[in-house]
């Protein structure tokens, strides 16, 4: 195309080296200009802008009882987002964690709902270990149709989370259902050596969180300082160079996304016997889809992932109290999800590229 | 009527939401660019459209407000992955829950609420045939929908445009070297796909089921992409599999009118299996993948 042709638009020109500055100022500007488009949004739509952004971006962090409620949101969203950023960085897209998250809290409820007279403090860790096997076993069927049958693991995974909604549905209007719940869709009460302990009294906050920091924690070695990690690494980002160097593409993706099944599974355990106490069909409500986002955002890094997963439970803690305080429909918040995905992604080009107003006078050759 | 009869009348209605949104896939697929967005760009489209037709607006501002409004969302995506060079996963992700987003949001005092669909217009003779007469009365969107059908074809088929956007999605350097505006052609193709993708929302919320619920495109807008996939992109197959699609979607009310015992959930989510197994079957012969699949697809392009 001939600079005639678009006298008005600037060039991307790729840097010789990546952008520090660029990176480190890639998700503050996301977040300030998601934050002004939403905030122009919710104008339009009449509220009043101040007493949203007092709920939803404050008020999470101002009181105890509103935090200790982030930080147990907190907990799915971080485990999720920390075995799929594995899968992304070795460019295998599982998206399917929805599924892998509900399969992980069907395998979990198993026992208190075959066995609801079982006592002993092996119960809890017994269903987190299951939930993990669950999510697992769903994740690997993507796996299978990708390695084996060559299918694109993109529309699997998520065509699995489909049948998986399906399957939880099936479960509590069928074999499941409590009898004594006057019909509603749920299962029975878990009894209390099926939940998992309280970390902080007072607070639903239990000790998964512990275990969701330790897990980033070994993400973080994993992916940065293993040499399985970094042949993933090398995968994802020169498939070729993988491949002549030995390292096998099957096995990443194997490993990627049962990675990504076990830590979905565990979070789906978690939250069944952690603040819900049951399977319920609230359990499936779009943490598998926000933790692809939680990913993107924290820069599929392990670190930045922990940051991103708060300042997203703080979004959902946030977008209940404009729901009550602003009167701002719930929606609103996977509209400011997916708008910070996209400004973030803006933000992110100019690590690698920078605009240039006038054409060079000479490029080197690619 | 009996079960035959019924999918046989249904199955071009229940195919076109399928039939539009992976026909704009295949456009914008073919021009080398992969738009995951088209769950949530039906999901746009669909509201917009319901907005309008109960507020009045007709059937025809709805759709070509629809049409608009997902070209619009579309654009968002090629500005990021066409002008910017990021990851088309990522944007197109990004643009489904954006679209959800807006679509739950507005759609959210609409809840439950019934519009009026669209008569359907008989072929004289045609129709009166015993058994496959139903095929022949179908309302005037799926009669546009087949005429775009065969329009894709001979434009890919018999067109300078359709050689210039398969070159383009081949091998973007050769047809930038002679000459053609990669960038451009993709930005009109992925455009043309937000469109159709904002037409086939609209025909399921305003025709199809004339009725607003939150998440009513429920996948289909994945499976547009899958069976893009599975017509290994070509028209003719990938109208087929509409039609497969449509037929199976019905085949669960078929099913629960016989009196099956059969769970609802396993008929519903008879689709979702359907496009699984369908994909493994076709994505397992890595040669004919390899034969009509398109090589650039899903790379920025970088002079």
């Amino acid at each position: 195309m001939s600079a005639l042709s678009r006298p008005f638009l600037p060039t991307l020109v790729r840097r010789e080296r990546a952008s520090l500055a660029a990176a480190l100022l890639a998700p503050p500007m996301a977040l300030a200009a998601a934050t002004v488009l939403n905030l122009g949004l919710y104008v339009l739509m009449g509220r009043d802008p101040v007493a949203v952004v007092h709920a939803m971006l404050l008020e999470p962090f101002l009181s105890w009882a509103s935090f200790s409620e982030v930080l147990l949101k907190m907990g799915p969203l971080l485990l999720i987002a920390q075995g799929l950023a594995i899968g992304f960085r070795a460019k295998v897209f599982n998206i399917g964690a929805e599924g892998q998250f509900i399969l992980g809290a069907i395998f979990a409820s198993a026992i208190p709902v075959w066995f609801p007279q079982a006592t002993g403090k092996w119960i809890w860790p017994v269903m987190l270990l299951l939930g993990a096997l669950g999510g697992a076993l769903w994740a690997s069927l993507t796996a299978f149709w990708r390695v084996r049958l060559n299918a694109n693991e993109i529309l699997v995974s998520l065509m699995l989370s489909l049948v998986a909604a399906q399957f939880l549905n099936y479960l509590l209007l069928g074999p499941w259902k409590d009898p004594n719940g006057f019909n509603f869709p749920q299962s029975v009460m878990f009894q209390y050596d099926a939940m998992v302990p309280i970390l902080i009294s007072g607070t639903r906050v239990n000790v998964s969180l512990l275990l969701t920091i330790a897990l980033s924690f070994a993400a973080w070695i994993f992916m940065q300082k293993s040499f399985i990690g970094y042949k993933l690494q090398v995968g994802g980002l020169a498939p070729r160079a993988a491949g002549y160097a030995g390292f096998n593409e099957a096995w990443a993706i194997w490993l990627s996304l049962l990675m990504g099944g076990c830590a979905a599974g565990l979070a789906g355990a978690a939250e069944v016997a952690g603040p819900l106490g049951q399977l319920q069909r609230s359990i499936s409500t779009g943490y598998g889809y926000a933790a692809i986002i939680v990913a993107y955002l924290g820069g599929l890094h392990p670190i930045g992932i922990v940051a991103s997963a708060l300042f997203m439970a703080a979004l959902y803690i946030g977008g209940d109290n404009a729901m009550v305080s602003a009167n701002l429909p719930i929606a609103a918040v996977r509209v400011f999800q997916g708008s910070l995905l996209l400004a973030y992604l803006i933000a992110v080009a100019f690590v690698r590229y920078r605009l240039e107003w006038h054409r060079p006078a000479y490029r080197s050759q690619p | 009527m009996n079960a035959l009869e019924f999918i046989l009348a249904g199955m071009l209605a229940a195919a076109t939401p399928f039939l539009l949104a992976a026909l704009g896939e295949l456009v914008v697929e073919r021009a080398g660019v992969l738009n995951l967005g088209v769950e949530g760009m039906m999901a746009f489209g669909a509201v917009v459209a319901f907005i309008i037709v109960h507020q009045d607006g007709g059937h025809l501002l709805g759709f070509v407000a629809a049409g608009l409004g997902s070209a619009a969302l579309s654009l968002v995506f090629a500005v990021i992955a066409l002008g910017l060079r990021a990851n088309q996963v990522a944007i197109g992700l990004a643009i489904g829950v954006l679209g959800q987003g807006l679509s739950a949001l507005f759609g959210k005092s609409y809840e439950s609420l019934t519009v009026k669909g669209l008569p359907r217009l008989a072929l004289p003779w045609l129709s009166e045939i015993p058994v496959v007469g139903g095929l022949f009365m179908q309302d005037v969107v799926v009669w546009l929908s087949l005429a775009a059908t065969l329009a894709i074809w001979a434009t890919f088929a018999y067109t300078k445009l359709g050689l210039v956007i398969r070159a383009i999605g081949e091998n973007p350097k050769a047809a930038h070297a002679i000459g053609y505006s990669v960038v451009a052609v993709r930005f009109a193709a992925v455009a043309f796909g937000g469109a159709m993708a904002g037409f086939a929302g609209a025909y399921a919320a305003v025709v199809y089921t004339p009725l607003w619920a939150d998440g009513m495109i429920a996948g289909r807008g994945w499976i547009a992409i899958a069976l893009v996939v599975f017509g290994t992109w070509l028209t003719g197959r990938i109208f087929l599999g509409a039609c497969l699609f449509g037929a199976v979607s019905l085949m669960g009310l078929a099913a629960q009118a016989t009196g099956l015992d059969v769970p609802s959930q396993v008929l519903a989510s008879l689709p979702y299996l359907v496009t699984i197994i369908v994909l493994g079957v076709i994505s397992a012969d890595r040669r004919l993948l390899k034969l009509n699949g398109v090589a650039s697809l899903g790379e920025p392009f970088e002079r």
